[in-house]
């Protein structure tokens, strides 16, 4: 039956069976509409167009006549692959959706051909989505299967792993940290490891990454069609009311350097994984890096907002000088202990740790020395610099 | 393809606060109304801002999950949705009667039906009175049993008041509970003299708060003298001077809440089929048959 003859590798080296559901679908859509000149399939390598009245599929330019259904079925049966792919993108994973463009950025469809594709689908297509490993790969049928699980966990065994069916389960996940802490962020990078979805179908998958990272797939799809709507920071903080009004009066034209501070202390990737695309605003790059996120950050978020509006606050006080007396070692330790805060790393020190500044013994130390009565550095009243 | 969208307020310090919404978002996508539901938050993710981008449907229904009409409902959402040519005049509300409005939303161009919030339909009635059953674990109390409704006040919402009245009447009038009272946080009536206003011995005070929190955690129980600390907790039911109170929680944590939400969407033209009856009746309390 085949026309010509390539040289090429044949499909069938991909052992994919070709279930009822996608024949009957290729059969229904060359068999639909006979009077149109445009081919009925055409489609990442596999072409279908009625001639004469048989079909002529194509399979990577290679063409093939059938007569009957039943060459058809043969034929299809030998290009599995190709008909499978076509099924799914085009019968089954929906029209073009952010949902089906993250199922083929999953499987990197757009840089490999079928066959390629299909081969590397056997061993697994690892793509990571923040801090999530998601691994696709193929059944017999031809239908994608997708395992996701933190990226800590890659080398785990599914059994040594907290095992989930249901995308909802993944909620829980996402609201508390390895601490148990309440994660207030989504995005922060301290999803919790240990768990792991090993079997979900395309719809589930994304529901999953949703879950975990709530429209993060959406504005990836916008921005790949180059429709991300930005939303910098003035614009953001004039739109804001009731108690976040209040944020508009921090800036007062006297440049965005507030911004960059902002921008620094929460929207580092070690803060936050998406990726900050907007800026002070549409003319007026902020001067700290955005960070290298898959996925981008279109506004501020209600995270930074509220900050905002506590730095507005504080930010409205006038400079004041104080006078302390510290030894170096002491001013080197204040320093140290904002860094530990600032760094999340108080928990990590070790108790008996002494040579840590931030270590708790050295700066309740520091405290016991240095404080007064009130729990103030003594010099300088605190509010009476004038 | 029909969407649910529901909306709420969420918090960055209390996981408790989005608890209730994904609850009944989980009730209604079992019920199999809706070919997808949303969730949406002001204050957690995805945010008012982005959520009309994740959802697939072309018949889009949004729900908020809110106590009253007031700026949540009026300005903040409708702004934060991107509602073209919004104005709280569209729904013709006296405060309590919003429906819906069908509007453009600008960030998927599509229209959405943008709905009045889920506190002031007529069918919050039935879940206070639900969150009655399930307090006292009887599908049947009322008879020597006093209601209190306990409402923030009308400190920054005058709607807020206008919403508890209108359902303490409702019940009122079903001549279920011996008495039914509206208490405040903040104004007259006090919730914390409740047992000067109730001559009964039993009375199940529910708090008409979308989800537990500050308020209902550790507020009203103070308030109302169940406990000197919160943290120390308190037993159900708790007496007060001679008021034996059955402290309910956020009415909004009642499963039957997933209803209201339902028939919000359905005021506004959802085709919901049997789910309603479907969700009233698996999420009653038991009768202990």
């Amino acid at each position: 039956m085949p026309e010509t003859s390539t040289d090429g590798v044949p499909t069938a080296a991909i052992d994919v069976d070709l279930p009822g559901d996608a024949f009957d679908a290729l059969l229904a859509a060359v068999s639909a509409d006979g009077s149109s000149d445009a081919p009925a399939i055409d489609f990442e390598g596999l072409r279908a167009t009625r001639e004469d009245g048989a079909t002529v599929i194509e399979v990577d330019g290679e063409r093939f006549r059938a007569e009957s259904e039943r060459d058809l079925h043969e034929v299809a049966s030998d290009h599995a692959a190709h008909v499978t792919n076509w099924h799914f993108y085009e019968r089954v994973a929906g029209a073009d959706t952010p949902r089906r463009a993250f199922v083929r950025w999953l499987e990197a469809a757009e840089d490999r051909s079928v066959e390629a594709r299909y081969a590397a689908l056997a061993e697994g297509i690892v793509r990571e989505w923040g801090q999530l490993r998601v691994t696709t790969t193929l059944t017999d049928r031809g239908d994608r299967r997708y395992d996701v699980r933190h990226a800590d966990d890659a080398t785990a065994a599914v059994d040594d792993l907290d095992a989930h069916e249901k995308p909802r389960d993944a909620r829980e996940i996402v609201t508390f940290d390895a601490d148990g802490r309440y994660r207030p962020l989504k995005t922060a990078p301290t999803l919790r490891a240990g768990w792991v979805f090993p079997d979900l179908d395309h719809r589930d998958v994304y529901e999953v990454v949703e879950a975990i990272y709530p429209a993060t797939v959406a504005n990836w799809h916008r921005e790949r069609g180059g429709r991300l709507d930005v939303d910098h920071w003035r614009e953001t903080m004039d739109r804001q009311s009731g108690i976040y009004g209040v944020v508009q009066t921090w800036d007062r034209g006297e440049g965005h350097e507030h911004v960059n501070w902002v921008a620094e202390a929460c929207c580092a990737d070690s803060q936050c994984l998406k990726r900050r695309e907007w800026q002070y605003d549409d003319e007026t790059e902020l001067d700290v890096d955005g960070g290298d996120g898959v996925f981008p950050c279109r506004e501020p978020c209600s995270l930074v907002v509220s900050a905002a509006r506590k730095w507005t606050r504080l930010e409205g006080e006038d400079e004041q000088s104080y006078e302390f007396t510290l030894t170096p070692s002491e001013k080197e330790q204040l320093e140290a202990i904002i860094d530990a805060v600032a760094d999340g790393r108080t928990e990590a020190i070790r108790e008996a740790d002494l040579k840590d500044p931030a270590n708790r013994y050295r700066a309740r130390f520091l405290r016991a020395k240095r404080f007064d009565e009130e729990g103030n550095l003594p010099g300088v009243p605190t509010d009476d610099g004038s | 393809m029909q969407s649910l969208v529901i909306v709420a307020h969420g918090s960055h310090l209390n996981p408790d606060s989005s608890a209730p919404t994904y609850a009944h978002a989980d009730t209604i996508r079992a019920s199999g109304a809706f070919d997808e539901v949303r969730t949406g938050f002001w204050k957690e993710e995805p945010h008012l801002r982005e959520v009309l981008r994740t959802v697939e449907g072309d018949e889009i229904y949004v729900v908020p999950l809110f106590i009253s009409e007031g700026y949540f409902t009026e300005e903040v959402i409708p702004r934060e949705l991107r509602l073209a040519g919004w104005d709280v005049s569209e729904w013709d509300s006296d405060g309590i009667s919003a429906d819906q409005a069908t509007l453009v939303a600008e960030d998927i161009d599509r229209e959405v039906h943008y709905c009045g919030p889920v506190g002031t339909h007529r069918a919050m009635s039935d879940v206070i009175v639900r969150r009655a059953e399930s307090v006292t674990d009887d599908p049947d109390v009322g008879e020597g049993f006093g209601l209190a409704v306990v409402g923030h006040g009308t400190e920054r919402n005058a709607n807020s008041a206008k919403a508890i009245e209108y359902h303490a009447d409702r019940i009122r009038e079903r001549d279920r509970f011996d008495e039914v009272r509206t208490l405040y946080m903040d104004e007259e009536p006090e919730v914390d003299d409740l047992p000067e206003h109730f001559e009964s011995e039993d009375v199940v005070l529910v708090p008409l708060f979308i989800a537990d929190g500050y308020h209902t955690q550790e507020d009203i129980p103070e308030d109302v003298g169940l406990c000197e600390d919160y943290r120390d907790g308190y037993d159900v039911p708790t007496a007060v001077d001679d008021t034996r109170i059955w402290y309910a929680g956020a009415v909004g944590t009642e499963p039957l809440m997933a209803d209201v939400i339902l028939e919000r969407a359905a005021d506004a033209g959802a085709d919901l089929d049997d789910a309603v009856a479907t969700v009233r009746e698996t999420t009653r309390v038991a009768t202990g048959d």
